[in-house]
């Protein structure tokens, strides 16, 4: 009898643990402990609960580096809704996650990785909300950090150099410095065209809008979509790189809506403007950023176009993105000054 | 007492204790405090920093409507960002009615203040210093409130800027008042705003004074309605340091204070004075720009009533092209005023009409120098104009800007 009460008592546990929290979801204020939502069977080990899907992106936000995991949760029962040129419009109780890590070795993922933080944006009644835990040293528990965090990491990276660096957590504040539109914060990356592509999932491989339709997770998605291409992509035409990479790494500021707005410089994938794409454009208030340059760009030189020296710059009083990054992201910097040097007058 | 009034007394001390006050003092932790404290205060809060030096390697942020950001003295309280490893900015601001009040902000590695897109933003008795003097390494902005309205700078300080001191961009419904700016390339600038005003500020040992100016390309252009008055812009006396590439690299040396590309401006009762290229100039935007929105001259300019001391005596001929030109213009006799005539073509041919025309009532000693573009072009041997007689008229004065009952 007491043996039978004790193993209820376990499975009942068990269940419970491995619920997700749904009203932590909705709820005023943040947990202190990431575990404490749920997403995850083993936190350590990423392993997710069955509801929180992984998903991926097209092109995506050079973040210095680090590599990117990404899960969606509905709540049971509801659906996000497919939103032409938007991100689905998710129902209440839903989360959005993504875990920030560096591999042990670029080279050899055998031989582990440093879970860096997990960002969550959290859909409340009032909105989205969004978050970050900072994982503790043990790598067994992420933590709320409101102000953000600074974690110095190193990794190997694919030519076996050593690299480090002084990785930023976000403070709540600077979460919205890009995911906010009209003020309000907003998912970035689920737009249907930003993941219409196949996903390895553990049963199997499946587009990921299909996927996530059989899961009953989204209400409907369009059959033909004008997806962006990839910038790593080098079979692509330049110019669709390059554009490719500078909207998502750049337009959610530089946009006419967006927090650069004053600048006048936009970069966003619906830009045809040459002087708004900076073509010949004089900088505005950008001070010493300039670097003594000026012009944005200016065709066939890509050292006397402030844009790529923003990009290779790594002070904070120069350096672009403004936040989110403390490395220069060569590949894309050769991109870029390859398609300044061939850009016609 | 009635039990209306109980009821409404006991909602109000109900409403007033919601207000906290939050108290940061100085320390290790003093960064991760303050930012955390900046993110969770809630509308009606005070956050008190108490004095002591406080250090930084990341920049901070307000988010929250409403609140009450104070130091303990622009002296006393000192935000130090010598170390600053990331942000763009010192201080980030992007909230409505916030007050901030009786503070310094060092050595920002990029801008000191930015306050984006704000609707009631007052800075008062603040301080932003780049501590090593002039350089071009030193950050744009002291003081950068942008697309934000009702915007009140108030007993500031702003040193050493590689830009300008104090800053007012795309905005609406501005006071800049009994500020100091110095050794900054411009001093005060107002940029694509419209209703302004500047007064009862000192404008020293900046490359230039006070700088009115109008750019294209922007989401807000058009500057107008901007008073400047009660001010002393004197011995702006450092040579330009700003980065090639900004507006401002092009301002001489020694330009007490200049208007570019605005509409219906008022400059009156200020005293100008030391400023060795020239005092006061009105010029128009002078770059190619293919912007159809952009209007590039000055219109209804009004100036009266200012006092003049030295000025012309050194002009800085190396930066910019204004200087240069007015030097070998004037034979070296460089005015007190001075127009650059630049007016739309059919105007040159036409003439101007009357109500857009500079109206000036100075004393009969303050000299005064135009330029007939079309004389000049055309190459004639005098193509300047120096009497006054022809811009002077009536005044009529501008409204005065009012921000919550506060107006000159």
């Amino acid at each position: 009898m007491k043996k039978k009460f004790l193993i209820l008592l376990v499975l009942v546990l068990c269940s419970k643990l491995a619920a997700i929290n749904n009203n932590l979801i909705i709820s005023d204020s943040f947990p202190k402990k990431l575990s404490e939502f749920g997403f995850f069977l083993d936190d350590s080990a990423q392993t997710p609960h069955e509801n929180v899907i992984p998903y991926d992106l097209i092109s995506t936000l050079f973040s210095d580096y680090s590599y990117k995991q990404r899960w969606v949760y509905v709540p049971n029962n509801k659906k996000a809704t497919y939103e032409e040129n938007w991100v689905f419009n998710f129902p209440v109780g839903s989360a959005l996650i993504k875990t920030f890590y560096y591999p042990v070795d670029d080279r050899n993922p055998e031989l582990g990785k440093n879970l860096l933080e997990t960002r969550l944006l959290l859909r409340k009644e009032n909105g989205w909300e969004a978050v970050s835990y900072a994982w503790n040293d043990e790598q067994n528990e992420a933590y709320k950090k409101i102000a953000g965090k600074t974690i110095n990491v190193s990794w190997t990276d694919f030519l076996g150099s050593d690299r480090d660096v002084r990785y930023r957590v976000p403070n709540v504040n600077q979460c919205k410095e890009c995911h906010a539109a009209e003020d309000k914060i907003t998912p970035i990356g689920p737009k249907a065209r930003n993941i219409n592509k196949k996903f390895d999932y553990d049963d199997g491989e499946f587009n990921q809008l299909a996927y996530w339709m059989s899961k009953q997770i989204i209400n409907d998605y369009p059959k033909e979509l004008v997806s962006p291409i990839d910038w790593m992509d080098e079979k692509q035409n330049i110019n669709d790189r390059v554009r490719s990479y500078l909207d998502v790494n750049c337009g959610h500021c530089h946009s006419p809506t967006g927090n650069a707005n004053s600048t006048g410089l936009y970069l966003h994938l619906d830009e045809t403007r040459d002087v708004h794409l900076g073509l010949y454009k004089k900088p505005v208030a950008t001070g010493r950023g300039s670097g003594g340059l000026k012009y944005s760009i200016v065709p066939g030189k890509p050292d006397e176009s402030i844009l790529l020296h923003r990009m290779i710059s790594l002070d904070p009083g120069v350096m672009m993105p403004e936040s989110g990054r403390a490395l220069s992201h060569t590949e894309a910097v050769e991109m870029v000054r390859e398609w300044i040097l061939v850009m016609e007058d | 007492m009635s039990k209306a009034c109980i009821l409404v007394l006991i909602l109000i001390i109900s409403i007033q204790s919601y207000a906290k006050e939050i108290i940061i003092n100085p320390g290790e932790n003093a960064q991760e405090e303050l930012q955390e404290a900046l993110i969770l205060m809630s509308e009606g809060d005070t956050l008190i920093m108490r004095s002591g030096f406080y250090q930084f390697e990341d920049g901070i942020s307000l988010d929250v409507d409403n609140v009450t950001v104070i130091g303990e003295g622009m002296n006393e309280t000192i935000l130090d960002f010598k170390n600053q490893q990331s942000g763009a900015q010192g201080f980030l601001v992007t909230s409505n009615k916030v007050t901030l009040k009786d503070f310094a902000i060092l050595d920002a590695k990029g801008d000191a203040l930015k306050v984006i897109g704000s609707k009631g933003i007052n800075m008062i008795n603040l301080r932003t210093e780049w501590t090593g003097g002039p350089k071009s390494t030193n950050g744009a902005y002291g003081f950068y409130p942008v697309e934000s309205e009702d915007v009140l700078i108030d007993g500031c300080i702003a040193i050493g800027a590689s830009d300008a001191g104090i800053y007012v961009g795309q905005s609406k419904n501005i006071i800049v008042r009994n500020s100091i700016a110095q050794y900054n390339v411009a001093g005060i600038e107002i940029e694509n705003s419209y209703y302004a005003d500047v007064y009862n500020n000192l404008a020293s040992h900046n490359t230039g004074g006070i700088l009115i100016f109008d750019l294209p390309d922007l989401p807000q252009q058009g500057g107008h309605h901007i008073r400047v008055f009660d001010n002393k812009s004197i011995d702006n006396d450092t040579d330009n340091f700003a980065p090639e590439g900004n507006i401002v690299g092009e301002v001489p040396r020694g330009t007490g204070i200049i208007i570019m590309a605005n509409s219906d401006v008022e400059i009156f009762n200020n005293v100008m004075s030391g400023n060795a290229t020239v005092n006061l100039s009105v010029v128009s935007y002078s770059d190619k720009t293919d912007d159809p929105n952009y209007y590039p001259h000055p219109r209804r300019i009004q100036i009266h009533n200012n006092t003049y001391g030295p000025g012309g005596f050194d002009p800085d001929i190396e930066t910019g092209e204004l200087a240069k030109a007015l030097y070998e213009i004037s034979n070296g006799n460089m005015p007190d005023i001075f127009w650059d005539g630049v007016v739309p073509i059919s105007q040159m041919i036409f003439g101007q009409p009357n109500e857009d025309k500079l109206k000036m009532q100075e004393n009969s000693d303050v000299s005064f120098l135009t330029i007939s573009p079309l004389k000049y072009i055309l190459g004639f041997s005098n193509p300047i104009k120096t009497e006054k007689k022809e811009f002077t008229g009536a005044i009529n004065p501008l409204e005065p800007i009012v921000i919550n009952g506060i107006q000159q």
